[in-house]
This record gives C-alpha cells, sequence and structure tokens, in this order.
C-alpha cells in the first residue's frame, strides 16, 4: 500500500508563524581533522580503492557537541550582530551530546552570555534534530514570545568500527539566530514537516554505536520524507524548482542528495554551494545545517534558497528562504564555511581511533 | 577542581569574563571582587579573547584528567588588554609555534572525569581561524 502524500492536501498547518521571521545571523564549525576513507578501507577490508566520500571531518581529542556548539553560537551572533541577552532560546540538536542528563542548553547559553533569562535544551531527532530547532525558534520567535533564538545543530558522528558508516560519519554543524523579518538577512517564506515512525537507524542509550536497516535507508527514508515535505512546501508557496537560486539536502552520501535534487528538477549546479559532504561527511544533525550556511557565504539579495533536511526514525523539515539586502555585509563578518573546511590535518585510522573515543584503555 | 569552585568559576573560564579596577584603570584576570593593587571594588570585564604566546611548553607526561589530551602546549598567553594568562593551546602542533604568535580564545574540555564524572570546559588558545578573525578589509 503506498503511503499517504501531503502534497496535495490544504490542511497540515500554516507554513509560516504569525509575524514574519528570518535568520539574523548564521555560523559554521568543522574540526580541522581530516580521516580519508581509503584509511578505514584499508584497514576493514583490505581495500585501496577510491571510496564515494573522499574524507571525513574528525574532532580534536578536547572538542564534542559543546564547544562546536559554542564556536557556531558565537560566529551567529557576531553575524548577528545583537546583544547575548536579547536570546530567548538555545537549542542545540545533536545525536552525540556529552552527557544522557545534563542539558548542552544551558552550557552553551553560560558560555555566549545568553544566560540566565533564556530559554535552553536539547532536542534529540537523528539527523534532524538541528532543523527541529530551527523550526521550533521560528514559532517562538513568530509568536512574539522571544525576539531572538538561536538553534544549533551538530554532532561527532559515531560509527562501529568496520561499519559502512566508516565510510561516511563526520562531524561538525551550524547555528542560526532566528529573528524579525526586518533585521534578517534571509526572510523565512514558510516551512513543512513531514515525520512517520520508520526503523532506518537508532542507537540504544546503553549502546557506543548506532545500528542501521538497510533496507529503510532509501526509499522508505531519505526519499520518501524529502520528496514529500519538498513538494507539500512548493505546492503551498505556489513556487517550483526553476524559482530558487540554490537548493540543498541533508547529505549522508552525494549519490542520494544528487538524485532527490534531480527528482525535484534542481540542476547539479543549483546544489552546488552547498554540498559539501564529498570533503566533511555526514554531520548527522550538522548536515542540512551547515548546507545551508555554506550557501548563505555565497548568496545574493534576492535569491530563493531551498533547504531540506532529513532525520532517521523519521522526517524532513523543509525550509524556503528569501536572500535580503543585509546578507552582504553580515556574510563577511566571520570567516566562511569553506574555510574551515580548508584547514585540514589528516589523521591516519590509528589516530582517528583515538580521537573518535574507539581505543578504550581499561 | 572541585564541583563547587567548577560551578563558581564558570563565566570566567568558558568565556574568559574578568574583572576591572576604575581606580587603577586595569583588567584583570582571574576576576577578584577587589582589586589586588588599591583594593577598590571591581567590575565585571569582557575580555576581547585575542593575545599572543609570551611563553610556552610541551606537555609529554600530562595529570589525572589530562593524560588523554598528551602531548599539548601550555603556554603564557599576553592578552591584548594586558594580563598574561597561564593556559593550554589546541590546534597547534609544537613545531608550528613561536614566541609572538597571535592566538584567539576558544572554548574546550580541559578534562574529563570519567563515566561517573563531569567534563570540565575551560578556555583555550589556538591560532586565529573563526570567530575572533573577522577580515578588516
Amino acid at each position: 500500500m503506498a503511503r499517504a502524500g501531503i502534497a496535495g492536501e490544504e490542511t497540515g498547518g500554516p507554513t509560516r508563524p504569525g509575524l514574519e521571521v528570518g535568520i539574523v545571523g548564521y555560523g559554521a564549525y568543522v574540526p580541522r581533522y581530516r580521516l580519508p576513507t581509503t584509511e578505514p578501507a584499508r584497514v576493514w577490508n583490505g581495500c585501496r580503492a577510491p571510496q564515494p566520500i573522499r574524507e571525513l571531518s574528525v574532532p580534536g581529542l578536547d572538542e564534542d557537541v559543546v564547544t562546536m556548539s559554542i564556536e557556531i553560537a558565537r560566529n551567529a551572533l557576531t553575524r548577528a550582530g545583537i546583544a547575548p541577552k536579547d536570546v530567548g532560546a538555545v537549542w542545540v540538536g545533536s545525536g552525540s551530546h556529552p552527557y544522557a542528563v545534563k542539558p548542552t542548553g544551558t552550557l552553551v547559553a553560560e558560555a555566549i552570555g545568553a544566560a540566565p533569562a533564556t530559554l535552553a535544551a536539547d532536542l534529540q531527532f537523528a539527523c534532524k534534530a538541528g532543523t527541529e530547532a530551527m523550526q521550533a525558534s521560528f514559532g517562538l520567535v513568530g509568536a512574539a514570545m522571544a525576539r531572538y533564538a538561536l538553534a544549533v545543530g551538530v554532532d561527532t558522528a559515531r560509527s562501529r568500527p568496520g561499519d559502512t558508516l566508516e565510510l561516511t560519519a563526520g562531524a561538525g554543524g551550524a547555528g542560526f539566530v532566528v529573528g524579525p523579518a526586518a533585521e534578517s538577512l534571509a526572510v523565512l517564506e514558510g516551512c513543512v514537516s513531514y515525520v512517520s515512525d520508520t526503523p532506518d537507524f537508532w542507537r540504544r542509550a546503553a549502546a557506543a554505536y548506532p545500528s542501521h536497516a538497510g533496507r529503510f535507508s532509501g526509499e522508505p527514508g531519505y526519499f520518501h520524507h524529502i520528496l514529500e515535505a519538498t513538494r507539500a512546501l512548493l505546492h503551498r508557496l505556489g513556487a517550483e524548482a526553476g524559482d530558487f537560486a540554490h537548493a540543498t539536502f541533508h547529505q549522508p552520501n552525494p549519490k542520494f542528495s544528487e538524485r532527490v535534487g534531480k527528482e525535484l528538477g534542481f540542476s547539479r549546479a543549483k546544489l552546488r554551494a552547498g554540498s559539501l559532504v564529498d570533503r566533511i561527511g555526514n554531520a548527522y544533525a550538522g548536515s542540512a545545517l551547515l548546507g545551508l550556511a555554506a550557501v548563505l557565504d555565497v548568496a545574493r539579495p534576492g535569491e530563493r534558497i531551498l533547504a531540506v533536511s532529513y532525520g532517521s526514525g523519521a522526517g524532513s523539515d523543509a525550509f524556503s528562504f528569501r536572500v535580503g539586502d543585509r546578507i552582504e555585509d553580515r556574510m563577511a563578518l566571520v570567516r566562511p564555511t569553506r574555510d574551515y573546511i580548508a584547514e585540514r590535518v589528516e589523521l591516519d585510522y590509528a589516530m582517528y581511533a583515538r580521537h573518535s573515543g574507539k581505543i578504550a584503555r581499561g | 577542581m572541585d564541583g563547587a569552585r567548577q560551578w563558581r568559576t564558570r563565566a570566567a573560564r568558558y568565556s574568559l569574563l574578568g574583572a576591572y579596577c576604575g581606580r587603577c584603570d586595569k583588567p584583570e584576570f582571574p576576576p577578584r571582587p577587589r582589586c589586588p593593587r588599591c583594593g577598590h571594588e571591581t567590575t565585571e570585564f569582557a575580555f576581547s579573547g585575542r593575545g599572543t604566546v609570551y611563553s610556552y611548553s610541551v606537555v609529554r607526561q600530562g595529570p589525572d584528567g589530562f593524560a588523554d589530551q598528551v602531548p599539548y602546549v601550555v603556554a603564557l598567553v599576553a592578552l591584548e588588554e594586558g594580563p598574561l594568562l597561564a593556559a593550554q593551546l589546541t590546534d597547534v602542533e609544537p613545531g608550528e609555534l613561536r614566541i609572538g604568535q597571535p592566538v584567539e580564545m576558544v572554548t574546550r574540555r580541559l578534562r574529563d572525569d570519567g563515566p561517573q564524572g563531569t567534563v570540565l570546559y575551560s578556555y583555550k588558545f589556538r591560532p586565529p581561524r573563526g570567530w575572533q578573525t573577522a577580515p578588516s578589509g
């Protein structure tokens, strides 16, 4: 039985909040260490052939989701040019928070100077956790419950030694200061979420590494949710692919995002600015947000941007933005995403195993 | 560092929040409620996070809680606003370092007390890379 689509439905809630909102500032972060994927392929399969993704970003020995979120937040606040005390929510979406119980959000709020008069919490939804934080931020600011909200999506993606995820799992993320449209560098035109209970990827609380069911990863997972969310958004906006200058989709590998772009009518040129997977891997909850940050680094006033996440379990958030004049001044205030990606210190598999905590010392 | 001290010093550790003496016209780090020179009451002071390496040493045998990060660099950093501060450097190989090297503050994991304990986050410094280094032109 085919699953229900929502593209043609007129119900499902408004596509934007009561007040006009947008992105006031954005920031990205990618750690400087890189693992060429030929390394895990050599160690576990004796294979020397190039892999679909060239290399993966790997956190430093003193990095985790908290430290990366803080740098992302500082970058976003610098571009926003607002006082940290005016941030009314600090929401961090990730699948690799350092604590199971004790929020990343409060630590980030303290570090950037937003505490104590702010909401702070962590969100969990596999690779969709970051865009879920964006949806919540747009809703909060759009309901006038806060002037600004900070949404971060970031991960230090885990993979079982020898698993195929070792050829894809990266680290990094991005964050957005959400605020009134009048102050925004990109105004939200609309957003749609599409979720279902799909068992494609999971990690139980006590498990060190995630498990995945290949049967559900492609068609019932990634493609179904992204296509449904995007088609519903385009329908509600009365828009089509040709109206957008850039599109960026969650990137678990290079093929999936290219194929979904093609099915929706986006040329490869329109995906180029946000395509980062070949140089950093799949940053999980950071992936779609990093793609959007990289697009904003090159966006011009008047352009429209489509950004769509996918998180296992499963769901997609689709956003449409219209870029405003403020982009030109704000993007130059912080080094662009590509500069973070360009700086690289190569690791072999042994050092990667140390960096990613895969060597137990008793 | 015990839990109460970690909690008390969090603002200074996460974001290099110091103190300022209006009478001496000098910023201080770490922050003290009264100026160590004149005893005048201080006010909060946010350091820029920019500085230079005054001197440094490479630690190859770290104490408990730090062993997972060896080898690492401990430096005296001359903050742009004046104070000299002992701190770890990060994202740098010892061979790349020189006296006078510009550095910027980042917040990183300082120590980890294991699965039953907490993680201590603190300022460290690195060669300029990100949020402190907006191009001027």
